[in-house]
Formats: C-alpha cells, sequence, structure tokens
C-alpha cells in the first residue's frame, strides 16, 4: 500500500491537495479563503495532468534542434489540456473575486453566513 | 455531404460569433440579433433533425483535420438534433416575454452584454449536446457556468449575489470534480475523444486491470455532473438562484441549462462507459434512489414556501428526481422516459418562471401567496398559460407532465418486486404534492382579493409576449396530445447514440 503510494507520489500529493482545496472551498467561510481553496483544488489537477504526461529523460515537445523522433519527447497532451485549465480557473478566480468585491462593498464582511444573515435582513 | 451535414456545426458558430459581435451592438439590436440567432439556430437544428430521420445511424462530423483518435469531433444523431432542436424552441419562445421584462433588472445600456451571456449559454448547450470529446465537455461546462453566472448577477440585488455565490462555489467544486475524473480517465485510456475511450474502457474492463480508478472516474464523473444539475441531495444552491434570478434567467437556467448537464450525464453512460458497467459499478441504483428521495423531498419542501418563486424552484428539484429516476432504472424505456421529461420539463418551467413574473408584476411586485390572489383576472394570458403549466406538472391528461408519468410508470412494470413497487409509489405520492402545491396556486390566484388590498397599475403585457407564452402552452399540450412521434424518436435515437 504504501509502496504503491510512494510509487506514485505525484498521484498522491496531488490527491490530497485536491481534498485539502475543496474542503477549504467548503467549509471555509471567508470568501477570500474560499477563492485561495478554490485555487489549489485547480492547480493539484494540473500537478496530476502535467506528471502523467511527464516520460523521464524526455523533453518538453517543442522542435529547436530539428529531432523530430516521438521517443524524444513528452506527451504533449496534458500539458494543452493543463494551459486550457489554467485559462478556466484564471476566468473563474477573476469572476469570484469580482462577485467578493460587490459583496464586501454592500455588506463590509467577507464571511459568506453573515453576508446571507445581513440579506435577508434587508426584507424585513 | 450536403450542406445540412454542416448545420449543427453551423449554429454552434453562429451562437458563438453572435456572442462576440454582440457586445459592440446597440442594445435594441443587440436583442435583435440574439433573437435572431436563436431562431435561426432553431431552423437549423430542425432541418439537421429531419436529415437525420432520414439516415440510419449517427454521423460524426471532424473540425480540423486531424480525425479519430486525435482529433477533435461533434456528433450529429436523431437524440441530438431533437434535444437541439427542443432546447432553441424554448429559448426561442422564453426570449420575448423575459426581454420586454428585462429594463427591471438590466439597465439598458449593459443589456447587450447580458444578449452576450444568453448567446454564449445556448453556444454551451448546443456544444454540450453535439460533441464528441470529454475535454470539449469540460471546457464548454465551465462556459455554460460563467455565463450561467453572469446571467443572474446582473441582478443588483443582496439575495441574487449571495445566491449567485453560492451557485458558484457549488459549480466550482463540481467542476473540480469533473476535471479530475477527465484526467484519471486519460491516464487510464490515453484517449478524450468518445469512440476511441469507449474501446479503450472496454478493454479495462476485460482485463480487470485499473478497474478500481475506473470506478473512483465513474463516481467522480457522475457526482459532478449531479451536483452540477441540482440532483436531490446536492440541489442546495439551486431553489435562491432560481427564484432571485431574473425571470428570464431561471427560465433559462432551470429550464436548458440543466438539462445540459443531464444529457452529458446520459451521453457519458451511454456513450462512454457503457450502461450494463454503471449497472454494475451500483451507480444507477444510487441515482434512482437520489431521484426518487428528490421527488417526494423537493415537493415536501415546495408545499412549505410562502414565496411563490421559490415554491417553483423547489418544484424544479422535485422534476429533476423524475429525470434520475428514469435513467436510474438503468433500462432503455427508463432512460427514454427520462429524455423526454428533460423535453417536457424544460418547456414547462422556463414558461412557468415567465408567466409567475407577470403574475408578480400585477400584484405590486410582491411574491407572497396573499398578494397574489385575484392575479389571474388581473392579467389573463398569464393566469390561463400558468393554469396550464401546473396542470402539466401534476400530470394531468392531455398535458406533457402525463405522457412523462405515464412513461415512467410503464418503464417501472418492466421491473420486478421492490424496484416496481418504489416506482409506482413515488409517483403516485409525488403526484400527490404536485397537486397539493399547483393546485394551490392556481385556486389562489383565482381567489378574490381582500377587500383593503391596492394593487398598483403595472406596465401591460404586450400581445407579442403573451402570443409566446401561449406558443409555449401549445407545445406543452402538443407534448401531451402528440407525444407519440417524439418518443419514437427518443426510442430509435438511444439506439444509435452509443
Amino acid at each position: 500500500m504504501w509502496q504503491l503510494l510512494y510509487e506514485n507520489l505525484e498521484q498522491t500529493v496531488s490527491v490530497i491537495l485536491f481534498v485539502i482545496g475543496f474542503s477549504i472551498l467548503l467549509l471555509q467561510r471567508n470568501l477570500i479563503r474560499k477563492i485561495i481553496g478554490l485555487n489549489i483544488m485547480d492547480t493539484s489537477v494540473y500537478l496530476f495532468l502535467a506528471s502523467m504526461g511527464y516520460i523521464q529523460g524526455r523533453k518538453a515537445p517543442i522542435v529547436t534542434d530539428g529531432v523530430l523522433e516521438v521517443t524524444a519527447y513528452i506527451n504533449p497532451v496534458p500539458t494543452g489540456l493543463v494551459l486550457t485549465g489554467i485559462v478556466v480557473s484564471v476566468s473563474f478566480t477573476a469572476i469570484m473575486l469580482a462577485l467578493t468585491i460587490r459583496l464586501y462593498r454592500r455588506y463590509h464582511t467577507l464571511d459568506i453566513d453573515e453576508i446571507a444573515l445581513l440579506a435577508r435582513g434587508e426584507d424585513a | 455531404m450536403s450542406l445540412v451535414h454542416n448545420f449543427p456545426f453551423i449554429s454552434i458558430l453562429l451562437c458563438m460569433s453572435a456572442g462576440i459581435f454582440t457586445s459592440v451592438f446597440k442594445p435594441r439590436v443587440a436583442r435583435m440579433v440574439t433573437f435572431l440567432v436563436t431562431g435561426t439556430v432553431l431552423v437549423l437544428s430542425a432541418m439537421a433533425l429531419s436529415l437525420t430521420m432520414s439516415l440510419d445511424d449517427s454521423y460524426p462530423y471532424i473540425m480540423g483535420h486531424f480525425p479519430a483518435p486525435w482529433g477533435n469531433e461533434i456528433r450529429i444523431g436523431r437524440l441530438e438534433a431533437l434535444m437541439a432542436t427542443g432546447f432553441s424552441a424554448v429559448l426561442l419562445v422564453s426570449l420575448i416575454p423575459g426581454f420586454e421584462r428585462m429594463p427591471c433588472f438590466v439597465s439598458e445600456k449593459k443589456s447587450n452584454l447580458y444578449c452576450i451571456m444568453v448567446d454564449l449559454a445556448l453556444a454551451a448547450v448546443l456544444v454540450l449536446i453535439y460533441t464528441n470529446d470529454l475535454f470539449t465537455v469540460y471546457v464548454f461546462i465551465e462556459i455554460m457556468t460563467i455565463a450561467s453566472c453572469a446571467l443572474v448577477a446582473v441582478r443588483q440585488n443582496g439575495h441574487t449575489l449571495v445566491a449567485i455565490t453560492r451557485y458558484m462555489i457549488m459549480h466550482l467544486f463540481g467542476s473540480g470534480l469533473l476535471l479530475l475524473g477527465i484526467s484519471m480517465l486519460y491516464g487510464i485510456t490515453g484517449h478524450l475523444l468518445m469512440v476511441p475511450l469507449s474501446e479503450a474502457v472496454r478493454q479495462i474492463v476485460d482485463s480487470g486491470q485499473y478497474l478500481g480508478p475506473l470506478t473512483v472516474v465513474i463516481a467522480l464523473i457522475t457526482a459532478a455532473l449531479a451536483i452540477k444539475s441540482a440532483m436531490f441531495p446536492f440541489h442546495v444552491w439551486a431553489p435562491d438562484t432560481y427564484a432571485f434570478a431574473p425571470p428570464l434567467s431561471s427560465a433559462i437556467l432551470s429550464g436548458i441549462i440543466s438539462k445540459a448537464y443531464i444529457f452529458v450525464m446520459v451521453k457519458f453512460f451511454y456513450r462512454v462507459i457503457g450502461m450494463d458497467i454503471i449497472i454494475s459499478q451500483q451507480i444507477s441504483p444510487f441515482l434512482f434512489v437520489c431521484g426518487v428521495a428528490g421527488m417526494i423531498i423537493g415537493s415536501v419542501i415546495a408545499i412549505s414556501q410562502r414565496d411563490i418563486r421559490r415554491m417553483i424552484a423547489y418544484s424544479s428539484v422535485a422534476q429533476i428526481g423524475y429525470i434520475y429516476m428514469g435513467l436510474g432504472m438503468g433500462s432503455a424505456a427508463g432512460t427514454e422516459a427520462a429524455m423526454f421529461q428533460m423535453l417536457a420539463h424544460a418547456a414547462v418551467k422556463s414558461l412557468l418562471f415567465l408567466a409567475t413574473y407577470e403574475l408578480i408584476n400585477v400584484s405590486g411586485d410582491r411574491k407572497r401567496f396573499r398578494y397574489l390572489h385575484g392575479a389571474g383576472y388581473r392579467n389573463i394570458p398569464a393566469g390561463i398559460v400558468f393554469t396550464v403549466a401546473a396542470m402539466s406538472m401534476v400530470g394531468i391528461p392531455f398535458t406533457g407532465g402525463f405522457i412523462v408519468k405515464l412513461n415512467l410508470a410503464i418503464a417501472g412494470m418492466a421491473f420486478g418486486g421492490w424496484m416496481r413497487a418504489l416506482v409506482l409509489v413515488a409517483l403516485a405520492v409525488s403526484t400527490l404534492l404536485n397537486g397539493i402545491y399547483f393546485l394551490h396556486t392556481v385556486v389562489s390566484i383565482y381567489r378574490k382579493p381582500a377587500q383593503d388590498m391596492v394593487y398598483p397599475p403595472s406596465e401591460k403585457m404586450s400581445p407579442s409576449a403573451a402570443g409566446a407564452l401561449f406558443v409555449s402552452m401549445l407545445y406543452i399540450l402538443y407534448l401531451g396530445i402528440g407525444s407519440e412521434p417524439i418518443m419514437r424518436l427518443i426510442e430509435t435515437g438511444l439506439k444509435t447514440f452509443s
């Protein structure tokens, strides 16, 4: 068991990071901490993807010295997926920060539960 | 390859380019363009549907120059074309009353930005319906999430902001699960296109190697899509978001967008993994139980609501439960019934949200039931369409909702023992509960208002908006009377789906 986890160290670490990330995202009440948790969660998946595509001793798939053999390079697909994923998570971080700013200007707090209480109080 | 073969791709491209160009148009033009684009998508999808009906099998459409297993492709079959036609039709009729009430929620200067989000949401829905590539699914689910966030957050109201923040947190969690699931699936199979992927999955199952990770992958992706489509225990984000969004946004979100996630799930089950493996991994009984629980509990919570919009939002949770119950049966008949429910519920729910807003509007913008008394007389068209939509929700014959319940019951009869009993009991109880809250609402909008109640004069609904609501109502009645060809289409479409 431990041997297996150690052999797949990157995957193990990324799953642990994923769990940490989504726990922060779901359990923390502070919006900024939630956003940090979101980024930890997304980044852990990129570590997972990038480590899967990496092959020991090979180079990044960019032809600079005329070497065209497939065996010289790592798998480019996961790297491409990571790039796409980064774009997605950057835009989500931006949206969440924008929402946070809007909520903070309105309620002067970052605590989501407190904000919900204040919003309910607006009705009365 | 004829021109019509390209239409699904063209409709996607049209929506996305419209999304880009509407940002520079004047608001009036932008609304017009969005409306025209949706109409064109409807026509193109209907033509693609008639093409696929003449073909025996679905056909792949390669995007770019790389054939499978490398490139990206979409795949068009009857089921996909039917869903695209149904959803774009629902969106088209929702746009007219929705745009008319937009000034109450969005400032005129920003309404072209709202149109961008409508275009993007439609593009994402179309891509999710047609695509044959798992990573494209991820990317467009994210685009859809962004679009729906913006559709809701245009309303500058404390409740709406809190609701959308909660919505985003749950959806981002779902996206994370989905991305991890897709990454792991790529790790064990080495493919992202669905056809080679399903072959690789077969090999994994036959050889028995990596069976554990495969189970984890199925669980992750199912959980992600269940969270995003508001399946019962994960529905917490849904009621507030639907209730506090502008009416058009609620109609789009609960009517169309939540169905797109479920369609992706069906595609994942049938095309990528294979339904036999889903059943043997105990995923479908889980969905079945959640669906049944959602049907009952969603309705029970809906009864206890005093705000009419929240009641309708909770009934959405119950209706999504019907879809998951059908899907969870694991039989073709169950999935067909679920598909029909997707079409029917898209129409009924968007109509309900739009009609409810009109009823609220003639009651001085108050949402409690006691203020709504007599709203059916103050706005007669909205009252009529609300009544018909409510009847469909309850499942009265000659409406779409009746056919859904009938098909689910027929699908349930094929099983023996506790499953049959559970299906029938759940349908009966949930029909009863639906009857309680929807008929109560219908009665209360036709009741005489209290003597001392004053209703401020409100803006009249235009004839075109009333006409659009009536068209939607006729569609619901059509689903109830002429369901036979649609059911046959779904049945034959599902055979060529995998």
